[in-house]
């Protein structure tokens, strides 16, 4: 598969939030801020390379009957031990992203990415689209929550600095002053409002590349095994 | 036999599976014992610097985490308080406290002074409404501040709602209201328990 294909794939034609619908629980837990979702989506790009890169270096031994067991026990791993090494030797990061990490696990978008394309791919084509289908997560993540954040609290990235350092501090915006906040949109229903609207956008640009005659391509998401 | 037909068997699929438990957990106990020295470092520290918060800066001259008594409350609960002393002089109490709040229990770390006045009060722990009742944390608002300098004696322990001196937050009474009551039942606790707080070792 071209580099170029599997880029496309993960930001847009096959994003995981977008056009799989998978990782719901992060993508509705913690996009009540920008900085939340953006710390969730970087440290879930971050496994995803990581654990494509071990499916995909596996795959050739592993057997189809017993695929699930092992991929989800690498992952666990891997989660588990980017959790610990954070708590030991990046605590300050720990304090900020501890809550995320051990939540990765959950996320079916990982599993489904090495059930997907990395048990049929090469090493380094499977790091890409780990990387991009990471990043194309992140983007959305980080989407939401500025919409949350915004209609919700009237900032944007506050407390960036927290998670992205002292140097980002820059990013934190009061975009309505003295706004008193709309509870709902960092509540729950904010999450699915949301949601549903970058749905129906992503939808609507299809719709109109369709009707001006350009092709969408289609690639089926599930493991042909 | 060839590899085809061996891959296809029970005992190669179990044999795969127990390969890669054992690969896994090896690599999970190894992480283990290579992260829990600095973790444990870190939590410490951590510890100490969250206990360092509710007591003024150059306050005390000991480690908060070394000296601790156990006293036990009226309802028999075993409490941890950590002393800060100076030059040797005992000087104040820091333990941690709680109530219920509007969605579950709200966990305050109190310093207090040996005579009664508090030094310091932070929410350590709480599910408060977003927006709304987590006004009470120190990153939100200076609302917690409130609190230093008052004495049992020198402050009415309500909201002003109730009659009392610290201010609730619009839309949200309960919240307040719970950590005004748990920070003054701190009080009362370290006025209780004056001769078991400072006993000397």
């Amino acid at each position: 598969m071209k580099a170029r294909e599997i880029i496309r794939n993960g930001l847009w034609d096959q994003n995981v939030v977008l056009a799989q619908i998978l990782g719901m629980c992060p993508t509705m837990a913690l996009t009540s801020s920008a900085s939340n979702g953006l710390g969730m989506g970087l440290a879930t790009t971050a496994v995803l390379v990581v654990s494509n890169m071990a499916v995909s270096s596996v795959r050739k031994v592993v057997t189809e009957q017993v695929r699930i067991p092992v991929f989800i026990a690498i992952i666990a791993t891997i989660v588990t031990l980017v959790d610990m090494s954070l708590n030991a030797w990046m605590h300050e990061l720990y304090k900020v992203l501890g809550l995320y990490i051990a939540l990765i696990v959950a996320n079916c978008a990982i599993l489904g990415r090495a059930e997907a394309f990395a048990c049929k791919n090469g090493v380094v084509d499977s790091a890409l689209d780990g990387l991009f289908m990471g990043l194309g997560f992140t983007a959305v993540l980080t989407t939401i929550g500025i919409v949350r954040e915004v209609v919700g609290s009237g900032t944007v990235f506050s407390q960036a600095s927290l998670l992205l350092g002292p140097h980002f501090a820059f990013l934190e915006t009061t975009v309505i002053p003295g706004y008193g906040g709309t509870l709902m949109m960092i509540l729950p229903p904010g999450g699915f409002l949301t949601l549903g609207l970058l749905l129906a956008v992503k939808k609507r640009i299809e719709i109109r590349q369709r009707n001006a005659g350009v092709a969408v391509v289609s690639v089926p998401s599930h493991c042909g095994a | 036999m060839n590899v085809a037909t061996l891959r296809e068997g029970i005992s190669y699929q179990g044999g795969l599976l127990a390969l890669f438990s054992t690969v896994t957990a090896a690599a999970l106990v190894i992480a283990a014992v290579y992260t829990s020295p600095a973790i444990h470092v870190a939590e410490q520290h951590d510890l100490e610097t969250s206990l360092a918060q509710v007591l003024p800066q150059g306050y005390n001259d000991n480690n908060l985490l070394q000296d601790v008594v156990h006293v036990k409350d009226a309802d028999g609960v075993d409490v941890e308080v950590h002393r800060a002393s100076k030059a040797g002089a005992l000087k104040a109490a820091v333990f941690t406290t709680s109530s219920s709040g509007y969605a579950g229990p709200i966990v305050i770390l109190v310093g207090i002074s040996r005579d009664g006045v508090v030094q310091g009060v932070r929410v350590l722990r709480h599910n408060e409404t977003p927006g709304l009742g987590d006004k009470i944390d120190e990153a939100k608002t200076n609302w917690i501040h409130a609190f230093e300098g008052k004495a049992l004696a020198t402050a009415k322990w309500l909201v002003k709602k109730d009659g009392g001196d610290f201010d609730q937050f619009a839309g949200a009474t309960i919240t307040p209201r719970a950590v005004v009551k748990a920070v003054k039942e701190a009080l009362e606790f370290h006025q209780a328990h004056l001769d078991a707080i400072y006993a000397s070792k």
